[in-house]
């Protein structure tokens, strides 16, 4: 600290030629550089330094660089404090994730299970096609004697033996509700008339839908009987395109408990 | 003369070189720049009253800076630095401003 006595701040000795003096003094001291300045101007220049060097360390970009530890402690504190929320937050929505990919897998589960449901009763029910081991029957019928009730037995027993799905000349597929008629040089099956030569398409165990025919008083034996021949092919693929249309029920609604 | 050259060249100095403020060093200089700002002000004033005394403003000059620094050391080791170094600015500054006020009577007589 400077040892000079401190005026008042209404100097008394303020006037005028006080104020030219006091400037003509400075202006000498700038003109005739004695000694005496010669350590001020030593430390000037040392302030003169320190200051551009603090202002220029100031202007790095140092937020932490001049906190005290007790500062950065709280800080740390801040940040420490702020990680933990963010922590939490993250298996907040870790947990929602997994909460909703279980929901999401436990859907396609049960997507997967309907989806195969539904073909599976899609070509029960004949809605879908088909494809897999069988056999091809032909009938020939050359004198108009195999029957309608002779191709229902075949249905029938083919049925018995296990028949998925089965398919008349390419063009009918018999399902549960499929109707059979009778009419002239052929039958009418679910509307559609076929004639003989009868190729009917049938997926299943190929060796017992084979076997199940040639019983005796069998669907073989019958035609046979009328003068008919049946021909019976084992196919390793046996394709089915034709469909039957679903209908919905009128009268039938689903029951409970199932 | 010779001072306001050595002003000019600490500050030439300063910006050509831009020197690291070292670790240790990084609390004391701004208030050690402010303690000085106020021993320069202070020996200005003493010279236009006309009592300048080199030895006095070298003396004063370093005890000022020494003091700062030591106010800031003594106030981080008590854990109140960052306190205590606001109390040296404002205690420093109102010192600054009383004696630019008198400067400026003697020079302007305003």
């Amino acid at each position: 600290m400077n040892d000079t006595p401190r005026a008042p701040l209404d100097e008394p000795h303020a006037t005028p030629g006080h104020a030219r003096r006091s400037r003509a003094k400075l202006l000498e001291a700038l003109r005739k550089p004695s000694r005496s300045q010669l350590a001020g101007a030593v430390l000037l220049g040392l302030l003169g330094f320190a200051m551009v060097t603090q202002v220029n360390s100031n202007r790095q970009d140092d937020t932490y660089a001049g906190l005290r530890s007790s500062d950065l402690v709280q800080l740390l504190n801040g940040l420490n404090a702020e990680a933990r929320r963010a922590d939490k937050e993250i298996a907040d929505l870790e947990q929602t994730r997994s909460q909703l990919s279980d929901s999401t897998q436990r859907r396609q589960a049960a997507l997967k299970r309907a989806t195969e449901e539904s073909t599976t009763l899609g070509i029960l029910a004949g809605t879908l096609p088909a494809q897999g081991p069988g056999i091809r029957i032909e009938v020939t019928d050359p004198k108009d004697k195999v029957t309608l009730n002779n191709l229902l037995d075949g249905v029938e027993e083919l049925r018995a033996a296990g028949a998925e799905a089965i398919e008349f000349n390419n063009d009918v597929r018999v399902v549960a509700q499929t109707s059979f008629e009778d009419a002239e040089r052929g039958v009418v099956v679910d509307g559609r008339r076929i004639s003989a030569p009868y190729v009917i398409d049938v997926i299943g165990n190929p060796d017992t839908l084979a076997t199940t025919l040639d019983f005796i008083g069998g669907f073989s034996f019958d035609v046979k009987a009328s003068d008919g021949n049946v021909k019976v092919k084992k196919l390793d693929n046996v394709k089915i395109t034709t469909v039957t249309k679903p209908g919905s029920p009128d009268f039938a609604s689903s029951a409970d408990g199932q | 003369m010779i001072a306001a050259i050595g002003l000019v060249v600490g500050i030439l100095l300063g910006l050509v070189l831009t020197p690291d403020v070292p670790q240790w060093l990084e609390p004391y200089l701004p208030i050690a720049v402010v303690a000085a700002l106020d021993a320069v002000f202070g020996a200005l004033r003493a010279f236009l009253d006309g009592i300048f005394n080199d030895k006095v403003f070298v003396i004063s000059f370093v005890s000022n800076v020494v003091i700062a620094a030591l106010i800031v050391f003594l106030g981080d080791k008590l854990g109140v630095g960052a306190q205590l170094s606001t109390g040296v600015v404002v205690v420093l500054g109102i010192r600054i401003f009383s004696n630019v006020a008198a400067i400026r009577r003697h020079i302007f007589h305003a």
